[in-house]
């Protein structure tokens, strides 16, 4: 079985959450017999290594296919590259700001010596949804030249590219739905976004929901037909800590942190606000705000007026190595994210022995027995299960027993097993 | 032969715990969800315990003497008859006053302390036992501890407190190849008769009754006796141990379980196979087949008939650790709001609310487990703890300190009164030798002793002060002051305060029970 799948980011460059599931769902499907990816993904990153580029496309578009062998994947991969500024987790409105700098000045995104030959129908689009009908007309002539069973096309910025595909080869299609509008939005909806998502969940064969949470959004707020909506679960790459990130401890005392996008989306507010419940009874505990996001400036300001900066600290954004290091220090790891469809990270503080307080409103909680589960909004109950942490022993020894043997049964392989099966639905239906 | 029935319903209801954050510590002494607890005791008393009492009481008019059972109330559920239903501690004293039924003893605190401190554990049984007395008239004579634990330390303890048996659990790790329809006898003290639950057959009415899955159901009366008969030709007892809420709750009115239980008896009087009897009554009608070795404590618990359902986690067993930890301190005061919460604090289904096995075995660990998670129960409990370390660390710390401070003034005006006294003497020896005008010292001499008397009096009423002022530094003053021992009149003298200082801890009695409840917003 051939997947044509479009995805985002690979290692070395993983920005968050759905970077992360796409290499390990194409990871856990590398492990199934027959099964072969070729994965497509949008790349403004000008550092890799260019000895396996290859142009593929007779019209000018810059699309480098390469066979990648990857470590811990049974076969080799293959990529195809297709250069776009189009980024994860980014809204229009975001996207346009960065257009204007890139403009004016350094480009982050695009770096014409990769490239052998440029030329779209038009000049570079003004918006992202310019980008994104780029994508999809690349996305075309990849369906055309290339053979393949099933197409697999994960979140928003992808499913246009995914319907291309399906247009152009009369493949079914298999959207991948990490999060929906509602999540990022917190309620107020871009209806550009809105209508490309709903467009993709209704010309797809079958639809993907990272969680339960996740599936009620897209049966209720896009009214799509149950039937045709599974929820396949996440899972998590064993944990690379290596010898030389053994942390040793100073004279912090305890440090509770708070990691993701600084994004209304996160919740970061509640945090800061338990922490200082918390820190009203508690001296030696310090608290940290790993991340960067819109909301960055006002938590600061947040804190700062609450009178608790001296134990509160922003560490800005932090690369992956920094992250697993992060998680060797802490004491506890909060997510009160207001929605969130999945949630990986709290599986990552999990395989560091850390236990994990997170809300009900992620799609992780729906999994996890050995974590601590209260509402995003309720301070109390998130300051409580802080303090209880941090002083009663019993605690933190169960998660260390427990709470990572149980996040060690969480594999990508039997995620693609699941997706295989969807495919296998799919398929026989036609 | 004929064999012989022993029904004996266990009748408990947790007292919960409120939502007690960690702000709250040091702030509110006030720990318990009085809401839930009484609406639930009100609840269980319309659905299971009046209308079961009911039956019993017209299965023991219509059959006499022929039908006989058996009851302990834990302490927990007696304290919430008295402050939520007094109508059902009224209709189990109906039963009491049949004469069929018998009433045994428990902990007092329905508390897992068996395994944690043998002083305590025999405190409690004998506090419980004196309480049923009162309640009922009868002193019980056998003893069945909190969720059935029992281990030959645990037999031989309560044998050595007099009691003549004690109830286990029939599990195969402790039978072998035995059967449990016989009549035992503990390893260590001989004298203690040990009676074990058939396991298969109580739990047939206990948990399978109303299980439509199971591939007996419905169950009749009929079908019960067929398989009771059936049982081995020389088995002599039966004994079927089941919690009482058994009828009305576990399995709901409308399954039938009351319909079953009130044509089981006649079911078993029918021909000549069986006869009912009390524990008592097969301690003195049966001979001991053999010694029963239980080294390690067993349960009646799920599966393993284990202790893992309280113990079987770090969370439980440090909550365990850190509770009893306190008993030395609890000792050295007799606060009745202090005693009231450990009594309660104690308590086995603070720690079955933390066992992880919710996880695993859903059906019995989810009943009315007030938390979503055993982390949750954890959390909750330890803050109630903390809160309640503090105080009694504070109590005892501040009784101690006044003790030492008062024992030092003590000391110092003794000495002074010994030098005193000695000068006292001297000038008396030396009075005669001395010739010439009654001197200054002579003079000294006479009047010497007033002084003397002052000085007591005042270190006397400052002591009495003091302790006014707080009573609960009476206790430990009072046991203190009779380990000094010092003149008879001293102790007279500060006793006396400490009496008065004490009544009005008494008149509120129950108070974190009963009205301090509805002072405190829960």
């Amino acid at each position: 079985m051939r997947v044509l799948m479009f995805g985002w980011e690979f290692p070395p460059h993983i920005s968050g959450g759905l970077g992360t599931a796409c290499y390990g769902l194409t990871k856990g499907m590398s492990h199934i017999p027959e099964m072969e990816v070729i994965f497509v993904v949008p790349k403004a990153w000008g550092d890799e290594d260019q000895s396996t580029l290859r142009l593929l496309s007779a019209e000018n578009f810059p699309v480098r296919k390469k066979y990648v062998e990857m470590q811990g994947f049974l076969k080799e991969m293959t990529f195809l590259e297709i250069h776009s500024r189009i980024m994860p987790y980014m809204s229009p409105e975001e996207f346009a700001k960065i257009d204007k700098k890139t403009k004016s000045g350094t480009n982050i995104y695009f770096n014409t010596e990769n490239i052998a030959s440029f030329k779209f129908s038009g000049t570079y689009g003004p918006d992202l949804f310019q980008e994104i009908a780029n994508y999809s007309l690349i996305a075309r002539v990849i369906a055309e030249d290339e053979s393949f069973d099933i197409i697999h096309a994960h979140d928003w910025l992808a499913y246009p590219a995914g319907i291309a595909a399906r247009e152009a080869s009369g493949k079914p299609l298999v959207i991948h739905v990490h999060a929906t509008d509602f999540d990022r939005s917190g309620g107020s909806v871009n209806p550009g976004v809105y209508e490309i998502e709903k467009r993709g969940m209704e010309l797809a064969d079958k639809i993907i929901a990272v969680s339960n949470l996740t599936r009620r959004t897209i049966i209720e707020k896009y009214g799509i037909d149950p039937s045709k909506v599974v929820t396949v679960y996440n899972a998590v790459e064993p944990a690379a800590i290596k010898d030389d990130m053994v942390f040793r401890k100073q004279d912090y005392g305890k440090i509770v942190t708070f990691l993701g996008r600084i994004t209304l989306q996160k919740g970061p507010e509640y945090f800061i606000e338990a922490a200082n419940k918390v820190l009203k009874k508690s001296n030696d505990v310090h608290f940290v705000m790993a991340g960067s996001g819109d909301m960055f400036p006002r938590m600061i300001r947040h804190a700062a007026s609450l009178g608790i900066a001296d134990r509160f600290h922003f560490t800005g954004f932090l690369k992956s190595r920094d992250v697993t290091q992060m998680f060797l220090m802490s004491d506890v790891y909060v997510m009160p994210s207001v929605s969130e469809p999945f949630g990986i990270s709290p599986l990552e503080a999990m395989q560091s022995s850390v236990p994990v307080i997170i809300s009900h409103q992620s799609g992780v909680s729906e999994i996890l027995r050995h974590a601590i589960k209260i509402d995003f909004w309720d301070i109390d109950a998130m300051a409580d299960a802080i303090y209880g942490i941090l002083h009663y022993d019993g605690l933190s020894e169960m998660f260390r027993k427990h709470g990572k043997t149980e996040v060690d049964s969480l594999k990508w392989e039997d995620s693609a097993l699941h997706v295989k099966e969807v495919y296998e639905e799919v398929l026989s239906r036609l | 032969m004929m064999k012989t029935i022993c029904l004996y319903f266990q009748v408990h209801q947790p007292f919960r715990l409120r939502r007690y954050r960690f702000f709250d510590i040091g702030t509110s002494e006030y720990y318990y969800d009085d809401y839930a607890n009484e609406s639930v005791m009100k609840k269980m008393a319309l659905r299971c315990y009046l209308p079961a009492n009911q039956l019993m009481l017209e299965l023991i008019e219509k059959f006499g003497d022929r039908f006989k059972i058996a009851f302990s109330i834990s302490g927990i559920a007696l304290d919430q008859f008295e402050l939520y239903t007094p109508e059902v501690l009224e209709s189990f004293r109906k039963l009491a006053a049949t004469g069929n039924v018998e009433f045994l003893a428990e902990t007092h605190s329905h508390s897992l302390v068996s395994l944690a401190d043998e002083e305590e554990f025999r405190a409690q049984a004998t506090r419980h036992s004196h309480r049923i007395e009162s309640l009922f008239g009868l002193k019980p004579k056998v003893f069945r501890n909190t969720e059935l634990v029992y281990s030959d330390d645990i037999g031989a303890t309560i044998g050595s407190l007099g009691f003549e048996g004690m109830l286990s659990e029939g599990a195969r790790h402790i039978l072998g190849w035995k059967s449990p329809n016989y009549l035992y006898q503990n390893a260590l003290n001989p004298e203690l008769r040990v009676l074990l639950r058939n396991t298969s057959l109580s739990d047939d009415i206990a948990f399978r009754f109303s299980r439509r899955s199971w591939d007996q159901w419905p169950l009749t009366a009929e079908k019960y006796v067929k398989w009771l008969k059936k049982t081995d030709n020389r088995d002599e007892i039966i004994n079927l141990f089941v919690e009482y809420e058994t009828f009305g709750d576990h399995h709901p009115a409308d399954s039938g379980i009351f319909e079953f239980f009130r044509a089981l008896p006649g079911e078993i009087l029918k021909g000549k196979n069986f006869r009912f009897a009390v524990p008592s009554g097969i301690i003195s009608d049966f001979k001991p087949a053999a010694s029963i070795h239980v080294p390690y404590p067993a349960s009646w618990a799920d599966e393993e008939k284990d202790l893992s359902a309280w113990l079987g986690n770090d969370m439980q067993n440090e909550a365990f650790k850190k509770l009893y930890a306190l008993r030395e301190l609890v000792r050295k005061t007799s606060d009745v709001r202090i005693l009231t919460d450990w009594h309660y604090l104690q308590v086995s289904d603070h720690f079955y609310y933390m066992s992880t096995k919710v996880f695993t075995e859903h059906e019995v660990h989810k009943h009315y487990n007030p938390y979503e998670s055993p982390y949750d129960a954890f959390i909750n409990y330890m803050n109630v703890l903390s809160d309640f370390t503090r105080r009694l660390k504070k109590l005892v710390g501040s009784t101690e300190t006044k003790v030492l401070r008062l024992e030092r003034i003590i000391k110092e005006k003794e000495e002074m009164i010994l030098n005193l006294q000695r000068m006292v003497n001297q000038l008396q020896e030396a009075a005669p030798v001395i010739a010439g005008p009654v001197g200054v010292a002579e003079e000294e001499a006479a009047h010497a002793p007033a002084p003397v008397v002052q000085a007591t009096g005042a270190a006397h009423s400052k002591t009495a002060a003091s302790m006014g002022v707080s009573r609960e530094a009476q206790p430990a003053v009072e046991k203190d002051s009779k380990k000094k021992a010092a003149s008879g009149k001293q102790q007279e003298e500060r006793k006396k305060p400490g009496k008065t200082a004490e009544d009005p801890g008494n008149s509120t009695g129950k108070a974190s029970g009963s009205s301090g409840s509805k002072n405190q917003p829960a």
